[in-house]
């Protein structure tokens, strides 16, 4: 369940980090602005569930089109202390803010996410990505990420694309916000800190930067495993510090880079979770001329 | 008046500890291009070493803020080279770099949960906390001790970095790298004495920090404002790191003072992206060259 909810807030960094080279520290932000708002609609105002989540993930898109406008022209170093702040100064906006429960937080949000729209939107999820991914507007914003100025050069608008990459990116998180809220029916400022930020990023880093299967798999992996390892648990940080700087230094692709025979197979991979027999297919493509698969 | 010059006082006083951590970041920025996040964590070391030194082994102060700060010096080198190295010799974009920034910056502070435990721990009273009194305002032995320290440090760092071989080779290594290991120089080493000065600025920084207020593993949560403070001063420019702190540290407690001190943090980060919207340089900030 809680894998489901943080799988959607990892696609969304995913898409940011992964495709288009955009490191955040605060994705926290847009999962709050989106589980408040989905709360303040059903809570408040009494609007249906669906409703709730959307104007959640339209809320924190808003915002994120705010702050990029604002931020995404300057240089990746600076842009994501911009994030840092902004996920800072939501936090502590909601800490003051009285109207939303301040620091107490707001309770008795009805609990209406359950495994099975938590399911489906997941799989939504899923397919929206990997299809943006694939198509020209994923693939400009693979080119911004690999050489910035050389997309510019050959035409590509990088402002614009970093800027759909962000918006897609905290309309993912604050969905993901809005589902956390109507799972837990409390919602309160701490829970959205730095650490959850980092925490969506290691999961991001250790499912593989650029790839969407790594990161389905590291979202369902390290969501699981704390609750596997209980007695461990103040350990469980401690490794994944050490993890991330090993991956960085050893394997800067994440785990699921280990998977791939040949750059392409990663296609590949997205089309196996799509359907097993496009799967099958593209094996044997594999086979026939290896490094052509499909496009 | 009185009121207003107290609360100065007490700014200059935390804003002198937020540059001694400031520069270290700065100093960083200017040679690598990159936020080493894992400065909090040196700096919550510093404050642990600090601690253990005179509660555990009873040392006195003077010895005890020795071993604080070679020992966090040490500790910055090490992360240098175990996370950092690599890296600078694959010549890996940036992000990779803050990453693993970020994974050091994890796992410090989680050692020190694991091992230790999150518990708030006080310093022993080392100055006594009887203050001294000029005029209307009054001054507290450890803000004074912290803003004399702070000040020597600073103009010793300042001297350093301008007046000796070592200085001129990390203000080359900052301007151009790649031009300055042409020259000859060790560019390497370079970047060790720069983490090495970061390191020992942040143990004193820690020290006093965990003096002034309590010792707690997320210490480095908190040290994210003297980050606000060098972005504010113009990130890689130690003058406009230290202005950058000193001011930050007034606007805090003047806020705090006359306002509300909960607005405290919330206005260190309106400022953070006031300055990155208006003027990303900071206030004496080098202007960012498109180095792509």
């Amino acid at each position: 369940m809680l894998s489901g909810i943080n799988l959607i807030a990892v696609l969304g960094l995913s898409l940011l980090t992964g495709f288009a080279g955009l490191f955040s520290f605060g994705h926290a932000g847009f999962m709050a602005i989106g589980a408040y708002a989905a709360a303040y609609c059903t809570r408040t105002l009494h609007l249906p569930f669906l409703v709730g989540i959307l104007a959640g993930g339209a809320f924190a898109a808003g915002s994120s089109w705010l702050i990029g406008r604002a931020t995404l022209k300057l240089k990746g170093d600076y842009f994501c202390i911009a994030t840092l702040g902004f996920g800072e100064a939501i936090r502590l906006i909601l800490d003051n803010f009285q109207g939303l429960g301040g620091a107490r937080g707001m309770p008795g949000i009805p609990q209406d996410t359950t495994i099975w729209n938590v399911l489906i939107l997941d799989v939504i999820g899923v397919i929206l990505l990997a299809n943006i991914v694939r198509s020209r507007h994923g693939r400009n914003m693979i080119a911004v990420r690999e050489e910035e100025l050389a997309a510019q050069v050959a035409g590509i608008n990088t402002f614009k694309y970093k800027m759909i990459a962000l918006i897609i990116s905290a309309a993912y998180a604050g969905v993901a916000g809005g589902l956390l809220a109507h799972y837990m029916t409390f919602i309160n400022p701490k829970m959205f800190s730095m650490t959850k930020s980092t925490e969506l990023t290691i999961i991001v880093i250790f499912g593989g930067l650029g790839s969407i299967s790594g990161s389905v798999l590291g979202a369902f992996v390290l969501t699981f495993l704390p609750e596997l390892l209980r007695a461990v648990d103040k350990w469980r940080l401690v490794v994944y510090g050490l993890a991330v700087i090993g991956i960085m230094i050893g394997r800067p692709r994440g785990l699921m880079g280990g998977f791939e025979l040949t750059p392409s197979s990663m296609r590949k991979y997205i089309a196996e979770l799509k359907s097993a027999r496009s799967a099958k297919a593209a094996q044997k493509a594999e086979d026939a001329t290896p490094g052509k698969d499909g496009l | 008046m009185a009121q207003f010059l107290q609360q100065m006082v007490n700014g200059l006083s935390i804003g002198s500890v937020y540059a001694l951590m400031a520069v270290g970041y700065s100093l960083v920025y200017s040679v690598m291009n990159f936020s080493n996040f894992a400065h909090g964590g040196v700096i919550m070391f510093g404050a642990y070493f600090g601690f253990y030194a005179i509660t555990l082994l009873k040392l006195p102060f003077p010895a005890a803020f020795v071993l604080a700060f070679v020992g966090t010096a040490v500790l910055a080198v090490l992360i240098e080279r175990i996370a950092y190295k690599p890296l600078r010799e694959r010549k890996a974009p940036f992000l990779y770099f803050i990453i693993s920034a970020m994974g050091a910056s994890i796992f410090l502070e989680n050692i020190i949960i694991a091992t230790i435990g999150p518990t708030f721990r006080t310093y022993p009273d080392v100055f006594g906390r009887t203050s001294i009194a000029l005029g209307p305002v009054s001054i507290g032995r450890l803000d004074l001790i912290m803003f004399a320290v702070s000040a020597v440090c600073l103009t010793g760092l300042v001297l350093f970095v301008e007046k000796t071989k070592m200085g001129r080779a990390i203000q080359a290594s900052a301007y151009n790298m790649k031009a300055a290991a042409l020259m000859g120089v060790n560019t390497d080493r370079v970047v060790m004495i720069v983490f090495a000065l970061g390191g020992l600025l942040a143990g004193i920084a820690g020290v006093f920090f965990g003096m002034k207020y309590t010792v707690y593993p997320q210490i480095g949560n908190i040290t994210t404002k003297s980050f606000v403070a060098a972005v504010f001063g113009g990130l890689g420019s130690l003058p406009g790191a230290v202005l950058g702190s000193v001011l930050l540290g007034i606007i805090e407690t003047l806020v705090a003072g006359y306002l509300s001190s909960q607005f405290r943090d919330l206005i260190a980060f309106v400022i953070l992206i006031g300055v990155l919207v208006f003027r990303p340089t900071g206030i004496m900030g080098k202007t960012t060259e498109d180095k792509a």
